[in-house]
């Protein structure tokens, strides 16, 4: 028998079900249609700024999703190259047909791993504890833990102008009852709703009228294994193009009949504020005249081209003209319309760091049914989940990231602290410390954590710490070694262009100029190393001042997220605590003067008084000196 | 914090009426107690009521006494007022009398520090009220309320709001790279912005150093040489403002320390006559004693005679006072001129104490030095405590070290990081982020924990 049931095969199901597999657990995961595996039904992308680098962080923690898009990569860049080495992530176009493959291979690869073909309408539950699973026909599924990734298909509708249709994407079968029993185990649910633009037939557009987007031209992995799987020259390019005033017309004239504008009537669902429809674009900035849409190549075994931008949920009729008014798209014609999706959610507050939910024992959730967005931002949370639900069987302590050590710990936290409102998107922004959250050094951040889990092979961790060794080896032969204002050197510092020496000076405060790179550093020694140690060693020593600000400040969040409030704590018997913080602090049951802090409406005053109550009354109260 | 705490809140036997403010939730039943009027406990929140204040038979006092109940109070308590004829030992006869009834003396700054715990008031307004509580003139009370009313934190709000645009802007290039429509902040554009930043934070921390003053007085040294008519100028200048006067233990006939006001402001003056040692003779001015005071002072009073010449101690002074904010005060201006001046860079007055001449001048340069016309304005826009200072002057260091990253080139997104910590130190003033030193340094101040 199983011992962890997922549900849903998403991105968030596919990590969940793995990460559980590997770390040795009989695990099975239910889906609706076993095609729709890791099904990429929006954009046909992976990473992007931040969650390039959440992409990176599920490979360091041992992971499948950086792999599996490297193995499907139709273009692959890095972004923000011109801005700061905190802000550089990597972004794939992957392919929407070989992605899924790949993955149900991996997925099939795994021996404590079985697939089933099925809808769950309900879950087993004794004594507030989940026991398993019930299938639409009745049957039951038993196992000690569960994890929900149920992604958008819950209660689904799909909404075209003035039409609602009880579907997922793809015409799939919804789950329609599982949303009301959780309702009925206590869970608050929350109604959200997404969107996704038209797909076009690639041979229907004229290319000459559009700006061309190429992929890099160095080779890139998401994963630290660095397997290329990709020519440079044989990556599919993207098409830049801009709408037209007569699009906006369009739009104007049309807009009472959009879903969102007036075409239904009972839209309850909230939508994402940083992934507007076109016709929110044109509304809300009315002065601008036009909007970039990018065309993006879906896969190399089928035509359809995907508009970025342009999602909407106007009736189709009006989308013709509208596609029809952009430039290269005159006689496009449209394989897919677009639409929008409503969907039930999970109040992401009623869960604890673990993902495992407060309502339910053992029941742990990942994915959009806590309220994200983003097919990164799924899969690491199904990761965690996955991790956490094992650990708990395993009789261990959950693994919790914390906001400094990676984006994933942000993310979490933010759904368990702050909850949400809308689909919760990662930004850099939501990060303080994206200086230490780079790319470049998601191994060094957590790496040893997949180790000690129990997803990352011991010969895999061995390479991490003979990487590690180096880069410090290296580091140390640049603070020895000098170099002096002799004419030779001072010849080379021309060509570079860079300021003549005046004194001697190490390698190591050389590479701090900002015009000098690791490679000009080759000139005066030889250095044992690849462009990886490289890229990590130039961002460590040339931001060094601000890596130690960012460190200290950092310092400060861990102290107060380390002192802990007792999960028993009755916030009750606190006197003077303003009514909406009590309220707040009952529902999320901060584990940390930290967390307390981070939830909007408790303010320093609460904050105050219950480090008194701690100091004090608590103790008292408990018996504990 | 159940028990209930009492304390005279206005300063003693000054003002006609002093009133006793009791707050806790027996305020109300222990005062009825020594109360003589209507029935206290029935009365709606809010009222004012007159009767008398007895100690069992005996009248202490006619008083009117206001009753607040909890929860829209100063502390979100029940609170109540006691107003009397004042008179210190009236004053006290009533407050003693409700300490034996059941209340317990507040600490300096309790009923601030209830207001505060109880989420009443947030930190700046915290400090403002113990300013409020210690402040010794009408000037720095009016400072104190603007500060409680909200000016600094609504200036500095406006300032955090201008911080976020520019940090959203470099946000959304992060998160939206390829979005070429979304202007982008350059290193010149963000130049622009920082300089207009650091201004706005000089403006705020200059106006608070003014704000010090305001608060702290100036303090104010007089030095010269023994018999320079130093003391006739302070016995002139505090008989002019009928100021408060202390007599200090141990001088016989000088005044060495005093108070005068200027136009509200606050003068703390000493006379460095009565401090050092007149009788050594090898160090008339007693060099080494004035130096003291002269590193002490925010306003060095400096005089010399006009018909001496100058003498080597007193060359050596003006040496040592240039980088303070000193007058040169010349005595005697009725006798014969022998004093010849090298060329300084002070103000200089001519005064005769004795015939009470330039002492309108001297109070007219003091006043433009601290820019005290300035400070006229009702507009109190100062931040007065050392807290938020030091805060702001990090603030300004952020600014500079956004500056020279800008020079080298650094990216943008790197600046940005300095830019968040400006916007979460601004924060921290106001009490919006939270930081464990603040919460440590605001209860040390308010001294809790048993």
């Amino acid at each position: 028998m199983q011992e962890i049931i997922v549900v849903g095969g998403g991105h968030a199901g596919c990590e969940a079900s793995l990460a559980c597999a590997r770390k040795g657990h009989k695990t099975l995961l239910v889906t609706g249609n076993i095609k729709n595996i890791a099904d990429m039904p929006c954009n046909p992308s992976i990473g992007g700024s931040a969650k390039g680098i959440v992409v990176r962080e599920i490979d360091a923690l041992g992971g499948e999703m950086g792999r599996n898009a490297d193995k499907s990569l139709l273009q692959i860049k890095m972004l923000n190259v011109a801005k700061g080495p905190a802000v550089q992530a990597l972004r794939a176009q992957a392919d929407k047909i070989t992605y899924p493959k790949n993955m149900l291979k991996a997925l099939q690869a795994e021996e404590n791993l079985e697939i089933r073909e099925a809808l769950v309408e309900d879950l087993i539950v004794q004594n507030g504890t989940v026991k398993g699973v019930v299938l639409e026909d009745g049957e039951k599924l038993f196992s000690e833990a569960v994890i929900l990734t149920t992604g958008t298909y819950l209660k689904a509708d799909i909404l075209v102008g003035d039409t609602r249709t009880r579907e997922g994407p793809h015409g799939e079968k919804p789950s329609n009852h599982l949303s009301d029993k959780l309702k009925e185990y206590g869970f608050d649910i929350i109604r959200l709703k997404t969107g996704t633009p038209q797909r076009i037939d690639k041979s229907s557009i004229d290319f000459s009228k559009t700006k061309e987007e190429k992929g890099d031209s160095v080779y890139r992995t998401f994963s630290f294994d660095n397997q290329v799987y990709y020519k440079i020259e044989d990556q599919v390019p993207c098409h830049l193009i801009y709408t037209q005033p007569e699009t906006h017309q369009i739009i104007r004239e049309n807009l009472h009949k959009s879903s969102m504008y007036g075409g239904l009537s009972d839209i309850k669902g909230v939508g994402p504020r940083y992934c507007p429809s076109i016709e929110d674009k044109i509304v809300r900035f009315a002065d601008k005249e036009r909007h970039q849409l990018f065309l993006e190549p879906e896969s190399l075994y089928y035509d359809d081209i995907y508009v970025q931008g342009f999602s909407t949920s106007m009736p189709r009729d009006v989308q013709e003209k509208m596609v029809h008014s952009l430039p290269g798209l005159e006689h496009a014609k449209i394989l897919k319309y677009a639409y929008a999706i409503e969907y039930d959610a999970i109040d992401s507050k009623q869960l604890k760091q673990s993902l495992e939910t407060k309502v339910l024992e053992n029941l742990y959730t990942a994915g959009q049914i806590n309220g994200t967005s983003g097919y990164e931002e799924a899969a690491c949370q199904g990761l965690m989940a996955g991790i956490n639900a094992s650990l708990k069987l395993e009789g261990k302590e959950p693994l919790i990231l914390k906001r400094n050590e990676a984006y994933i710990g942000v993310l979490i936290d933010d759904l368990v602290t702050k909850g949400i409102i809308d689909p919760y998107r990662l930004l850099t922004s939501r990060a303080e410390y994206r200086l230490l959250l780079r790319h470049d050094n998601a191994d060094m951040r957590l790496r040893e954590y997949g180790y000690q889990v129990g997803l990352i092979s011991q010969e895999k961790y061995d390479q991490f710490l003979e990487k590690k060794k180096k880069i410090e080896e290296i580091k140390e032969l640049l603070r020895t070694t000098k170099i002096t204002p002799i004419p030779e050197t001072q010849e080379y510092l021309a060509t570079i262009p860079t300021t003549p020496l005046k004194d001697g000076i190490s390698l190591y405060e050389f590479l701090k100029r900002p015009e000098v790179q690791f490679s000009h550093l080759k000139h005066f020694l030889e250095i044992d190393s690849n462009l990886e140690m490289e890229e990590q060693i130039t961002v460590d020593i040339k931001y060094e001042g601000y890596i130690v600000k960012a460190n200290k400040e950092a310092e400060k969040m861990v102290d107060l997220d380390n002192k802990k409030i007792p999960e028993d704590i009755d916030y009750d018997k606190i006197h003077n605590l303003a009514s909406e913080a009590k309220q707040k602090l009952k529902k999320i049951m901060p584990t940390s003067i930290g967390q307390a802090l981070r939830i909007s409406g408790v303010n320093p005053a609460d904050i105050s008084l219950i480090m008194v109550y701690l100091k004090k009354e608590y103790h008292h109260e408990s018996g504990r000196v | 914090m159940k028990d209930t705490i009492a304390a005279i809140s206005t300063a003693l036997g000054v003002g006609a009426i002093s009133i006793i403010r009791v707050s806790g939730e027996e305020s109300i039943s222990i005062v009825q107690k020594i109360w003589k009027g209507k029935n206290l406990e029935e009365v709606p929140t809010h009222t004012i009521h007159y009767g008398y204040i007895c100690d069992g038979d005996k009248m202490i006092d006619e008083v009117l006494v206001s009753v607040m109940r909890a929860p829209k109070t100063f502390t979100k308590e029940d609170i109540i007022e006691i107003n009397s004829h004042g008179g210190i030992s009236t004053t006290n006869s009533i407050l003693e009398l409700l300490l034996r009834n059941g209340c317990r003396l507040a600490e300096p700054g309790e009923f601030t520090k209830r207001a505060f715990l109880n989420g009443r008031i947030d930190l700046i307004e915290a400090e403002g009220v113990m300013d409020l509580i210690s402040s010794k003139t009408e000037k720095s009370r009016d400072l104190a309320l603007s500060q409680m009313t909200g000016n600094v934190s609504s200036m500095i709000h406006s300032l955090r709001e201008k911080l976020s645009d520019v940090i959203a802007n470099i946000e959304v290039n992060i998160d939206y790279p390829e979005y070429e429509d979304i202007e982008v902040v350059t290193i010149e554009k963000m130049k622009e912005s920082i300089s207009y930043f650091k201004e706005e934070i000089q403006k705020i921390l200059n106006r608070s150093e003014t704000g010090t003053l305001i608060k702290e007085g100036i303090q104010t040294v007089i030095i010269g040489k023994p018999n320079v008519g130093k003391s006739s100028l302070l016995n002139r200048l505090l008989e002019e403002e009928k100021a408060i006067v202390t007599e200090v233990a141990g001088t016989t006939r000088d005044i060495v320390e005093g108070d005068i006001l200027i136009d509200g402001i606050l003068l703390h003056m000493i006379d460095t006559a009565g401090i050092h040692d007149t009788s050594d003779k090898v160090e008339k001015i007693g060099v080494q004693k004035s130096l003291e005071w002269i590193e002490k002072a925010d306003l060095v009073l400096f005089v010399l005679n006009y018909n001496e010449e100058l003498e080597e101690e007193e060359k050596e002074l003006l040496e040592k006072v240039k980088e303070k904010t000193t007058i040169l005060i010349i005595n005697k201006g009725d006798l014969e001129e022998k004093l010849k001046l090298p060329s300084l860079p002070f103000p200089i007055v001519k005064i005769s104490a004795l015939q009470n001449e330039g002492i309108e001048e001297l109070r007219e340069k003091i006043k433009t030095l601290f820019h005290l016309e300035e400070i006229e304005t009702s507009d109190y826009n100062y931040l007065s405590s050392a807290r938020s200072i030091s805060l702001l002057k990090q603030c300004l260091d952020l600014t500079n070290s956004i500056e020279q990253g800008l020079e080298q080139h650094l990216p943008v997104d790197m600046m940005e990081i300095d830019l968040k910590t400006i916007w979460n130190l601004l924060g921290e003033i106001t009490g919006e982020t939270y930081s464990e030193e603040l919460i440590d340094t605001i209860f040390s101040r308010f001294c809790l924990g048993k």
